[in-house]
């Protein structure tokens, strides 16, 4: 059991007020809130041992980069790669999955393919058009049904020889769908595809074992795992990695450089070019460090809690329509009032201290499936509490009174 | 009246209201009243795109003035487009060219100008000012 007051007092955002109520945040898919841990992490490194890190020689550089490369360990530890060379620290699943769109040009050719779901938002849709451009690959799509469920059935007859990558979001940021990524894994490599997975939605209430799944590659941020903006990771096998030539120029990936020829350094510092966000690495392995205190299997319980009760209570408000009823979702739920815009229920709601999304959460080809212009989302973390939920509840209801 | 005084009489409106609520309904019902834009206007060309809701604007030149139509698929945004036509919707070209728009700020909207947030507000503006600037330019 969680004490979820105790927890409540970890996070200092959680007691100031927005538009004169306390505030309710209910937009944790976006991002996550910050312990106090973390906080005092980022100001402990720019109080005490602000320093670029790998290359110097004074004990700052080398406090900074003990504590850097710990946390590239810890995250190592928590997602159970094998080596902490097949982590890179990046900063975030949008850059990962850059890193892996361009560095699969060198293995795409023209009438290869590479499948993509239709849950995916538009970071995970993009970088494959653009690959198929540079390549002339094929981009084919896992469709979707109803209850916002991938059509496996679907998905079988997409996989070829041609099949070349497999990319699937582990969670649907949209509509909270958790994906069935061991099959996916399993019957892709069955045809020598590789899978990359992006587990952005996933890893604030899953803890995944990248050794355990297969996964080729699996990228996620640290932003919403309590952890600051601007930094995140990516898992990869360390045979793709070598394969992979490098994403950028510069810095710490390079190992000796003449005009005539530059050498690249190993692993990990081959996709590392630059300076990287240092601090926000560090606080990544703090914020990693707090939320395996609470433990992963509490939290899925807890906002497996908070998911019923938010589920019940808002079904109970008159034309209020959930999309998304996949049997196997995380703690989010994406719903419209019958007859009336999101976005219209979102100012209201705000106006009433409560932080939800609104919009198309960028994922418009799930929004253009049901004809919808959008969804309010509500996600939860373990931080909130059915207290929350109910001032949701009466928020929505006054949204409807008003605006019907 | 010109602009600025359609602006000072808005403001006066909306101070008469002593919160939030009463200035969403009194929007919402703006957004009810709004007259809509010909069907035959509500086309791809003429729709502004923000994250959070779609508006379509069109205008036309109507004896010197420029006469704005809209629409909006949400209703506050509906309000807000009613108080914007109010003050834009047959003025001249350069009046509208000329105009401050920081009457939104005052009548207590701020949150809705903020980029993101803005759905179209700030875009909505500019497009109305573009509009203006292209009739001026056929003026001279």
């Amino acid at each position: 059991m969680l004490n979820i007051q105790n927890i409540r007092n970890d996070f200092p955002i959680l007691s100031r007020e927005v538009n004169g109520k306390p505030l309710v945040y209910f937009d944790n898919a976006a991002t996550s809130q910050t312990p106090q841990i973390v906080i005092d992490a980022i100001v402990d490194y720019y109080s005490n041992y602000n320093a670029n890190i790998h290359r110097g020689v004074h004990t700052l550089s080398q406090e900074a980069t003990d504590a850097y490369e710990q946390a590239r360990q810890k995250v190592q530890a928590h997602f159970n790669a094998k080596y902490a060379h097949e982590i890179i620290l990046t900063s975030g699943t949008t850059h990962s999955i850059n890193l892996i769109a361009n560095g699969f040009s060198a293995f795409i050719k023209k009438g290869d393919e590479i499948i993509v779901s239709a849950l995916e938002h538009h970071s995970n849709i993009v970088p494959w058009q653009m690959l198929c451009e540079r390549t002339g690959g094929i981009l084919k799509v896992i469709p979707m049904n109803q209850e916002g469920e991938l059509v496996m059935d679907t998905f079988d007859t997409l996989l070829s020889n041609k099949t070349k990558l497999v990319f699937v979001n582990h969670v649907s940021n949209a509509l909270g769908t958790v994906n069935p990524i061991e099959t996916i894994i399993k019957k892709a490599h069955q045809v020598g595809a590789a899978v990359l997975i992006d587990g952005a939605q996933a890893c604030p209430h899953i803890k995944p074992d990248v050794q355990a799944l297969d996964v080729d590659f699996y990228v996620a941020s640290a932003h919403k795992l309590c952890g600051p903006t601007g930094v995140g990771m990516l898992y990869g096998k360390e045979e793709w990695l070598n394969k992979l030539p490098p994403y950028q120029g510069g810095g710490e990936m390079i190992a000796e450089v003449s005009f005539e020829k530059t050498t690249y350094a190993g692993l990990p510092h081959k996709f590392e070019a630059g300076t990287p966000n240092i601090c926000g690495g560090i606080a990544f392995g703090v914020a990693l460090d707090y939320m395996n205190s609470i433990g992963f299997d509490n939290i899925a319980t807890y906002e497996n809690e908070l998911l019923e009760y938010g589920t019940e209570k808002l079904l109970e408000i008159k034309g209020l329509k959930i999309y998304g009823v996949s049997e196997h979702k995380t703690a989010v739920i994406s719903f419209n009032l019958e007859g009336i815009h999101p976005y219209d229920v979102g100012s209201i709601v705000d106006k009433l201290g409560i932080a939800v999304r609104t919009g198309h959460h960028c994922a418009q080809p799930i929004m253009d499936f049901y004809s919808i212009p959008g969804t309010v989302r509500a996600s939860f973390s373990f931080y909130n509490t059915k207290a929350e939920i109910d001032a949701l509840v009466e928020a929505v209801k006054k949204a409807k009174m008003m605006l019907s | 009246m010109t602009i600025q005084e359609i602006q000072n009489d808005i403001v006066d409106e909306f101070s008469m209201f002593e919160d939030w609520m009463q200035r969403y309904e009194y929007m919402i019902e703006l957004g009810k009243t709004l007259p809509l834009i010909a069907d035959e206007h509500k086309i791809e060309e003429n729709i502004i795109k923000g994250c959070q809701s779609k508006v379509w604007v069109y205008a036309q030149m109507d004896a010197g003035n420029v006469a704005f139509t809209a629409d909006s698929d949400a209703i506050i945004t509906k309000g807000i487009i009613a108080i914007l036509l109010r003050v834009f919707s047959n003025q001249s070209p350069q009046d509208i060219i000329d105009a401050n728009t920081d009457f939104i700020d005052k009548i207590g909207l701020k949150e809705h100008l903020s980029p993101t947030r803005a759905n179209g507000l700030v875009s909505m503006i500019k497009q109305i000012k573009m509009y203006a600037i292209a009739y001026q330019t056929q003026l001279n």
